[in-house]
Parts: structure tokens; C-alpha cells; sequence
């Protein structure tokens, strides 16, 4: 009783110590916020990467991939087939995309996936992160008169409305519409000169149109959009969209071409605008969705040829994983398969570069790709058999060992933290030797008084760990808050939106991890307390009554 | 063993008249000699001549028989560097039951250290020491500290008060080393009332949630003999318990612990220096040299 009453009153009334064991409470705080923002980005990294990628990718040499997906599918399911939740077949291919922004054609790298609109889905979360809540249900590689998440903080007007503005627009400068014939699939490339009047050169928009098009529902202005209201095209654009002759005359005004899904960070900017408070990131997108794009791609075969085809955008995704945003498109996978020759023509077999695969829940990645590897022997068979983790493994381990170097960093400042509280204890225990002489010639034992400095420690870790924790877990809570308040402070960006694609610090906290963190810090300053109490513990009692 | 130097009281005050006839423990008369021969011995002083036991008057029930504390040829030096100072060269007495015993003696004459060995805070170097005829220097650690605890009540010069700790704290201070935390807090109701009881006792009731500091030198005094009588001790070990305050208030605590010799038969042991102090015990050790002086 004595103990605690003694170390209760010691921790109640020596502030020192308690100033000593300020950098363990900062210690802790620091661990768990850092835990907690590192646990949160790579949480989100991890979903983003997983969901574009599938679980496990059965990938074919090369561009041409291999032939038959359906019977590589059925070899698939009957090796792993229990653990499988979908399937899907998809060509990858680099390509260039070339655009028009402000009259003028941009050209850009990207990579082309083709994609099964009918199973992709299945194995992956994709759909999840596309602009359009239709297409979010089931994405159909159509242009939508409505659904894209438009608005000051989302796309600028888009689909439809946006096509039939900027055509009228367009065709106010040229008064002949630009007709053309629609490209069949697999057609060869269009000549330079079939391009051409898509190059001539635009006069420069005006503001209004280069910030988002609305300007154009101004009836005083001279093009009016109520000569192109859905019910003078027809309630239902897509009739007309793949025509079955081919000599139908296509109308941008009304007919789409194949749909690409583009990712958002492809064809899009962000810059900082200091000057509006209410939204500092300003979105610049140099195409959006009613915006037709050309794709540049190699054809299978040796040597490839370049084709060309052009392509309406009819959605964009974001995943905001930059490096996925900024090189992804996609299309539909038969479309890809004939522009790119990759039908047999004798037999109809189309090939595919890979095939993605979904595990069910709780599966054991490895094992299943094992399993596959043994199936398809590398010796054997040309395939590269990899789970995601694999494919984004050098980035998910630099995730980790970030973190790893940080928790020892910071659990080396908690142990510097230790050697104060030890400091400070012998100080205490020099400071309170008559005590300790007064203590023990009334028969407390030697055990007793070292528990008392034991127990003294201990609440000196709990008290500070606790408050640590606490900080820290607010600190957590309010994370966004703080940034922008630092932010106001210091001038500077704390968390650039532009830079990292959030908008939000994401954080999780992990209640073991906050667990262990105090209870390292508990530990750590007991061990601090253990030799000044032994040496306590071990005076000699008429000594210390000596002692003046 | 070696003969037992008890210094008798009566030889200062005188057969009947001592403060052993205040507190039932007078002294009878030796019948050969006239001498007056302490309770328990059995011979008298003088002459050597058998004396009557006292279980034969128990209309004056002297507490007899073996001493209650007994030094025996007690040795202790100590270190400093290389030199070894004696401090202790073979001290022998002992106290009877009952008793007020002083240990008189100059500063370095080893007094304070006979003490301390005494209270089991320290081993002699050689010789033994007996508590109700057990020895006691060479128990274990843990039974010294529940002979301490339980059976020796101590106070000290400097008072030794806890600071961090009410006047009532300190007092409960052995109880709660004695007990675990769950048997004291239990019990806790009666250990106060005990304290409150004794705290009146030396009259202290009004500053029972004050800390030392807010104290004077003899209400710490007060505190720290009612923290010594909390266990109910045997024996009560005085270090100087006035050498740190005025004449008159020293006044107040030697009466304190006079009282508590007469009215409860309490055993005490105290160190002084004061001569004027000594003499109002009943028996005088006087150290000279680190051996007691024979009188």
C-alpha cells in the first residue's frame, strides 16, 4: 500500500519527471501518427494497385500474346479452379493517343488495355473509379447524355450536352460539316491525308471555352443549343452509333466511335490557383468525355504496323494511382484484338496478351500461383505468372521498410527518452536516500522499495504513453485540420493535392499497433526505473538515515 | 557469556522513590544488604546475596525475568579507506521490560551505533544481540525487518517524517508496510482510528492532513512517535528525540515518552547526550570509548 501510496505521491508532486518523460508522451504520439498516415497511405495504395490489377496475372510473351484464352481459361480452372472468382481475358499494348486541345494535336504515350466488358468486372474493382454512376453499374463503352460526376470539384461539362456544344462550335468556323466515312476494324491506317482536316488549325476559342464550355447555354450567343436538343436527334443516340452499312455517313453530332476509357490523369493538369481560396486546385482537362481521340497502335505481327483509329471518350477513371491514371485507357477487347490483327483469320481464335484472375476471399496468393506455375512450367511454356503483389512488389517494399526505419527511428527516440527517466530517477532516488533509510528501519523490505521506484516508473510510462496516445490519436483524428492550419502558418503546402492526388490525409489506425507503441514506451521507461531502484533498493539503511 | 553489566536506576534515585514505584515496577531491597536490587535479579548487586523473586509480591508486578533486549559483547568499527575505526569494542547490557533505559555518552562515543544494532538496521561485527532471548543480529533480512516493523518502535532526531506524506500517512506508514495493499485497504477504517487515537494520545489532533513541513520540530516529533506506536511495539528505540528541539518543548516529548513508559509499560531505549535528560531514566548505559562505563 505504502508503494503505491508513495509513488502516486511522488508522481503528483515531482514535476521533473514528469518534464522527463515529455519525449516519451511525444514519442508515442509521433509512432502512431506516423503508423497511422503510413498505414493509411499504403492502405490506399494497396487497394488502388490490387483493384487495376486483379489478383494474379497470367501474362503471354511479348505484345502478340498467345492464342485461346478459353482453353488457357479451362487449364486455369481445372488446376486453381476452387479458388477462382473470376476470369477475364485482356490484350496490353502501348500505343500513342493523340488529341485536339485548343486546335492544336497533342500526342501522348499510353497503354492500351483491352478489356471483356462482360467479365472484367469480376475481377476487378475498375468500374469503381470511373465518372460516370452509369457506367459505375455497368460500364458499356457508350458516350451518356448524363451521369458524369460534373462540377466545380469534378469533370467540366461532358458526354453528349459537350459533344453537341463543341460540334456546333466547331462547325460555326466550318460551315460544310466534316463528314466521314466510319473506319471499318482492322481497316489500314487512315492516310495522312484522310487526317487532315482534322489538323486545320481552329481559330483559338474564347475564354469561355476554354474554361469549360458552359459559356455555350448562352442563348446570346450565336450558335443556340436549342437547335440540338435530344429531341431533334432522336431520344436514343446510340441507334446510329455502329452503323451496319459502310457507307454510313457519320455524324459527330450524333454518332459516337468505339468508346475509350481514358485515365483521368492522362489528358488533364492540375494547377494551383492562390487567388481562389474556396478552391485552390484548379482541373484543367485537355479532352473530356464527348471528345473524340485518335489511338496510334502496333499491329500483332512481325514486323508491327502502326494503325490508326479514332475513338470517342466516354468516360474517365480515377484510381489515383498517378502511374495507372496517367497511362491506363481503356477499350473493348474485341475492338483492340481486330484493330490489332489478333484474330486468326482461318479459325476465328482471337489471342490475348493475359489473362486476369480473382481469387475468392481468403485464398492463398501464392500457393494458387504456384500451382499455376507448375501447371505452366517456365521451362515450357512462355507465360509469367505473377500475383500483384509481385508485380508492385519493389514498391510495396520500399512501403515497408519506410515504415520499419521509421518505427525504429522513433522507438530510438523513446529509448533516448529512457536514459532521461533514468537520469532523473537516480536524481530522485539520491534526493529521497533518508526516505529511503526512514523506510526501511520500519521494516519496509528491501523488495518494497524498489517497487516503490518500479511503480513510480511505471505510472511515469503510463501517464506519459498515455497522454502520447491520446495526442496522438487526436492528432490522427484531426489530421486534415492541422495540415491546413500549418498551411495558413507556414505559407507552404503541407499535403500538395497536386502532388499526391488525394485530397484527404488518409490515415487507419491500428489499435495493436497503438497498443504495442505504449506498451514499448511502458516497458521501456520501467527499465529506466529498474537500476535506480535497485541501487534503492540496495542502501544500507543506516547510511542513508546518515545521510544528510 | 560474559557477565551482564546492568547499571542500575536506583543507585541515581533511590529505593522506593524512583519511577519505578509510579508504574508498579518498584525495585525491592536486598534483605542482607539493604541494597536496593532491581526487578528479575536474582542476586543482589551488592552482596551477591540471594533476593526474593518478585513473582512472590504480586502486589507489585515488576516485570521479571530475562531481559527483554540484551547486548553481548558487542564489537563494530568502520571503514574509511583503508582505516578501520572502532566504534563498538565489546559492549554488554541489557533492558528489562518495563524499563526506561538511556545510553549516555559523548559525540563519537558510539551510542547512535549501538543503537542502530539494536534496532537491527545494522549487524555488529561480533557479539550478539537478544531480543526476548532470541538472538536477533543474524536473522534473516526479511524476519529483521518484520522485527522492526512489528516489534521495534523507532523515532529519530531529525524526526524523519515522509514530506510528501499527511501526518496521518505517516503514521499509518508501518501498518501499510506490514499489510499488502488488499489487507490495508480492507482494514484501513481501524488502522485510521488507531492512528487518530494515538495522535490524540500525543496531542495532535488538529493537524492530521498537514505535511511535515507545515510542522513544528516537536509536532513532527509527536508524528513520528505516534508513527513508532502504531505496531503496537515492545520496545521503543529513541535516537536523540530531543537533541533537535528547544528545552521546552524537549520537556513536552521526554514527558510524552515517559508517560508512555509509566501508563503503558512501554520498554524504551533512548539515546542523549544530555546528562540532565539521562537522568530521569530508570537505568543509564553510559558509553565511554564504545564500552559501557561501569558506574
Amino acid at each position: 500500500m505504502y508503494k503505491l501510496l508513495l509513488s502516486w505521491r511522488y508522481l503528483r508532486t515531482r514535476y521533473i519527471a514528469l518534464a522527463s518523460i515529455i519525449s516519451v508522451t511525444l514519442g508515442v504520439a509521433t509512432l502512431i501518427i506516423v503508423n497511422s498516415v503510413m498505414a493509411g497511405f499504403s492502405a490506399e495504395m494497396h487497394k488502388r494497385l490490387h483493384d487495376i490489377l486483379s489478383d494474379i496475372t497470367f501474362e503471354g510473351p511479348g505484345l502478340d500474346g498467345f492464342a485461346d484464352a478459353h482453353w488457357h481459361m479451362d487449364q486455369i480452372m481445372s488446376v486453381i479452379g476452387d479458388d477462382v472468382a473470376g476470369m477475364t481475358p485482356v490484350v496490353r499494348v502501348p500505343a500513342m493517343l493523340s488529341y485536339r486541345y485548343n486546335g492544336r494535336y497533342v500526342n501522348q504515350q499510353i497503354v492500351l488495355i483491352g478489356i471483356d466488358d462482360a467479365t472484367y468486372a469480376q475481377v476487378s474493382d475498375f468500374s469503381a473509379y470511373l465518372k460516370n454512376e452509369h457506367n459505375r453499374q455497368q460500364l458499356d463503352f457508350q458516350l451518356k447524355e448524363d451521369g458524369y460526376d460534373e462540377g466545380p470539384d469534378g469533370l467540366p461539362k461532358s458526354g453528349w450536352p459537350w459533344r453537341r456544344t463543341r460540334v456546333a462550335y466547331e462547325r460555326s468556323y466550318m460551315p460544310e460539316p466534316v463528314a466521314q466515312v466510319q473506319p471499318s476494324p482492322g481497316s489500314p491506317p487512315a492516310s495522312p491525308a484522310d487526317l487532315e482536316p482534322n489538323f486545320a488549325p481552329l481559330p483559338p476559342p474564347s475564354e469561355g471555352f476554354a474554361d469549360d464550355g458552359r459559356s455555350f447555354d448562352n442563348p446570346d450567343l450565336p450558335v443556340g443549343t436549342g437547335t440540338l436538343t435530344a429531341d431533334q436527334i432522336g431520344m436514343d443516340p446510340f441507334s446510329s452509333v455502329r452503323p451496319a452499312d459502310a457507307g454510313h455517313v457519320f455524324d459527330e453530332m450524333r454518332d459516337q466511335h468505339t468508346g475509350i476509357v481514358l485515365g483521368i490523369a492522362i489528358a488533364h493538369t492540375r494547377i494551383r490557383d492562390p487567388n481562389n481560396p474556396e478552391h485552390p486546385v484548379h482541373d484543367i482537362y485537355l479532352c473530356r468525355p464527348g471528345d473524340d481521340v485518335q489511338v496510334t497502335l502496333p499491329t500483332a505481327g512481325v514486323p508491327p504496323q502502326p494503325v490508326a483509329a479514332k475513338f470517342t471518350v466516354v468516360d474517365f477513371y480515377e484510381c489515383k494511382m498517378s502511374e495507372y491514371d496517367s497511362t491506363f485507357a481503356f477499350l473493348p477487347l474485341s475492338e483492340l484484338q481486330q484493330l490489332r490483327g489478333m484474330i486468326d483469320p482461318a479459325t476465328g481464335i482471337r489471342s490475348v496478351t493475359s489473362i486476369q484472375i480473382k481469387l475468392k476471399e481468403g485464398a492463398d496468393l501464392d500457393a494458387v500461383r504456384d500451382k499455376l506455375r507448375a501447371r505452366f512450367p517456365a521451362t515450357q511454356y512462355p507465360y509469367r505468372i505473377q500475383t500483384w503483389r509481385d508485380m508492385q512488389g519493389p514498391l510495396l517494399a520500399a512501403v515497408r521498410l519506410e515504415t520499419t526505419i521509421l518505427n525504429i527511428l522513433l522507438f530510438l527516440i523513446i529509448a533516448v527518452a529512457g536514459f532521461g527517466i533514468l537520469a532523473t530517477f537516480f536524481m530522485i532516488v539520491v534526493e529521497k536516500t533518508r526516505d529511503i533509510g526512514v523506510l526501511k528501519a520500519l521494516g519496509a523490505p528491501s523488495r518494497g522499495v524498489m517497487s516503490i521506484f518500479l511503480s513510480y516508473g511505471l505510472s511515469l510510462g503510463i501517464v506519459g504513453s498515455g497522454v502520447g496516445m491520446v495526442l496522438g490519436l487526436l492528432f490522427v483524428a484531426h489530421i486534415n485540420d492541422i495540415a491546413q492550419l500549418l498551411e495558413i502558418f507556414t505559407g507552404e503546402p503541407v499535403f500538395d493535392p497536386t502532388v499526391y492526388y488525394f485530397n484527404q490525409i488518409p490515415t487507419i489506425v491500428n489499435p495493436l499497433t497503438v497498443f504495442w507503441v505504449t506498451l514499448g514506451a511502458v516497458l521501456i521507461a520501467v527499465m529506466a526505473s529498474v537500476l535506480p531502484a535497485f541501487r534503492a533498493a540496495r542502501l544500507h539503511p543506516v547510511e542513508a538515515l546518515r545521510y544528510e | 557469556m560474559s557477565s551482564t553489566r546492568h547499571v542500575d536506576r536506583q543507585s541515581v534515585a533511590g529505593a522506593g522513590t524512583g519511577p519505578h514505584a509510579r508504574f508498579g515496577i518498584a525495585p525491592h531491597t536486598c534483605a542482607a544488604c539493604g541494597a536496593a536490587v532491581m526487578g528479575g535479579e536474582r542476586r543482589c548487586g551488592r552482596c551477591a546475596s540471594p533476593v526474593e523473586t518478585p513473582a512472590a509480591k504480586p502486589s507489585r508486578p515488576r516485570p521479571q525475568g530475562p531481559a527483554l533486549l540484551a547486548a553481548r559483547d558487542v564489537h563494530k568499527s568502520y571503514h574509511k579507506g583503508r582505516h578501520v575505526i572502532p566504534v563498538l569494542r565489546g559492549v554488554d547490557f541489557q533492558v528489562r521490560e518495563g524499563e526506561f533505559t538511556a545510553i549516555v555518552g559523548q559525540s563519537g562515543s558510539g551510542k547512535s551505533t549501538l543503537l542502530h544494532l539494536l534496532g537491527t538496521l545494522d549487524a555488529p561485527d561480533q557479539g550478539e544481540i537478544h531480543f526476548e532471548g532470541n538472538r536477533i543480529d543474524n536473522l534473516k533480512q526479511v524476519s529483521r525487518d518484520i522485527l522492526r516493523n512489528r516489534y521495534f518502535g523507532m523515532i529519530f532526531q531529525f524526526y524523519h517524517l515522509l514530506p510528501e506524506l499527511t501526518t496521518l500517512e505517516n503514521v499509518l506508514i508501518p501498518q501499510m508496510i506490514a499489510q499488502g495493499a488488499v489487507r490495508y485497504w480492507w482494514s484501513r477504517r481501524q488502522h485510521i482510528a488507531r492512528a487518530k487515537e494515538l495522535l490524540e494520545m500525543v496531542g495532535l489532533t488538529h493537524r492530521l492532513s498537514h505535511r511535515p513541513r507545515e510542522l513544528s520540530g516537536g509536532e513532527m516529533q509527536r508524528t513520528a512517535i505516534a508513527r513508532a506506536l502504531i505496531s503496537n511495539p515492545q520496545l521503543l528505540l529513541a535516537d536523540e528525540p530531543t537533541g533537535n528541539l528547544d528545552s521546552q518543548t524537549g520537556r513536552e516529548i521526554l514527558a510524552i515518552l515517559h508517560d508512555l513508559n509509566k501508563q503503558h509499560g512501554l520498554t524504551i531505549v533512548m539515546v542523549t547526550h544530555d546528562n540532565s535528560i539521562a537522568a530521569e531514566a530508570d537505568s543509564i548505559v553510559r558509553l565511554l570509548e564504545g564500552r559501557v562505563e561501569i558506574q
